[in-house]
C-alpha cells in the first residue's frame, strides 16, 4: 500500500521557454534508464531477494516515482503553451501527430517503453548489480541532460535527481555487503 | 589531490575531421570510495540537505556543464 503526498519531492522550475529540452528530458521519463524502468525494476524484485533487502527496494522504488512525477512535470511545463510550429522546431513533431501536447513513456528517439529494459533474474547479487548500474547509468543521463540544457533552474532540479542517484547507487552497493555477511566479522584469509 | 572527475587525453590523429577535444573527463561519484557508510558521518542542516538531494556532506556531489562552471557553478 501507499500514501500519497500531493507535493513534488523537489519543486520544479523552468524558466525559459524551450521545448526541445522536453524532448531530451523524455529520456528520464520513458527511456531504459528512466525513472519508469527504475521504479518498476526494484518494486518487481522486491518479491525474490533476502528480507533484509527488501525495505531497501521498496523505499527506492517508491522515491523513483517521485522523480518520475518531477520529470513529467519538467516536460508538461516545457510543452503546455507550445504551439504545433514550435513543438515541430523542437523535433517533437512526430510526437505531436501521435499525442499532441501529452505525456507517453518512450525515450529520447521516441521508441516506446518496453519491459525488456527491466530485468529480474531472481537472483539477489545479480539483481542488485544491476540496480547499481542503472543507478550510474541514470546519473550518467542526467549529466548528458544538464550538459544539453541552459535553464539554471531546471538544471538545479536535475543536479537534486543525479545526487539521488549517487545516493541510491551507495545504498545499493551497501546492500550487496549486508549480503555477503562479512560486514563487522574479523576477517581471517 | 583527490578529485571527483578524472581526466585523460585520448589519442589525437593528424587526420581528424572535428577539431579534437584533446582532455576528456568523467565523474567518479563518490559512492564509489564509501563502500559501507560508516557511523556518524557528517552531516548538512535539514534545510541545507532539502536542496543538496543528501544529508550527508560526503555524498553531496553537485555536477555542473562547462558554461555553469565558467561561471562558478552555484554552490550550495
Amino acid at each position: 500500500m501507499w500514501i500519497y503526498e500531493k507535493k513534488l519531492q523537489y519543486p520544479v522550475k523552468v524558466s525559459t521557454c524551450n521545448p526541445m529540452l522536453a524532448k531530451f528530458l523524455i529520456e528520464q521519463y520513458g527511456g531504459a534508464d528512466g525513472e519508469l524502468s527504475a521504479a518498476l525494476r526494484y518494486l518487481n524484485q522486491r518479491y525474490s531477494i533476502p528480507d533484509r533487502v527488501i525495505g531497501l527496494l521498496t523505499d527506492i522504488g517508491t522515491e523513483e516515482f517521485a522523480h518520475l512525477e518531477m520529470i513529467a512535470t519538467m516536460i508538461y511545463k516545457l510543452t503546455k503553451d507550445a504551439t504545433p510550429e514550435q513543438m515541430k522546431a523542437a523535433g517533437l513533431g512526430d510526437h505531436y501527430v501521435n499525442h499532441d501536447n501529452g505525456l507517453f513513456y518512450h525515450n529520447a528517439a521516441g521508441a516506446p517503453w518496453t519491459a525488456t529494459y527491466i530485468q529480474a533474474k531472481g537472483d539477489p547479487i545479480a539483481d542488485l548489480y544491476e540496480d547499481i548500474a542503472a543507478e550510474e547509468k541514470a546519473r550518467a543521463t542526467y549529466q548528458w541532460i544538464i550538459n544539453m540544457s541552459d535553464d539554471p533552474d531546471l538544471n538545479d532540479a536535475l543536479r537534486f535527481l543525479r545526487e539521488r542517484e549517487i545516493v541510491h547507487s551507495l545504498r545499493f552497493r551497501e546492500a550487496v555487503e549486508i549480503l555477503k555477511e562479512e560486514k563487522d566479522k574479523k576477517r581471517i584469509f | 589531490m583527490f578529485t571527483l572527475y578524472k581526466t585523460y587525453r585520448p589519442f589525437v590523429g593528424p587526420f581528424d575531421p572535428c577539431p579534437p577535444i584533446r582532455v576528456k573527463s568523467f565523474s567518479t561519484p563518490p559512492n564509489l570510495y564509501i563502500g559501507f557508510q560508516p557511523n556518524n558521518f557528517p552531516q548538512f542542516t535539514p534545510m541545507e540537505a532539502l536542496r543538496a538531494g543528501t544529508l550527508w556532506k560526503p555524498l553531496y556531489d553537485p555536477y555542473y556543464n562547462s558554461r555553469e562552471l565558467a561561471k562558478g557553478g552555484n554552490p550550495l
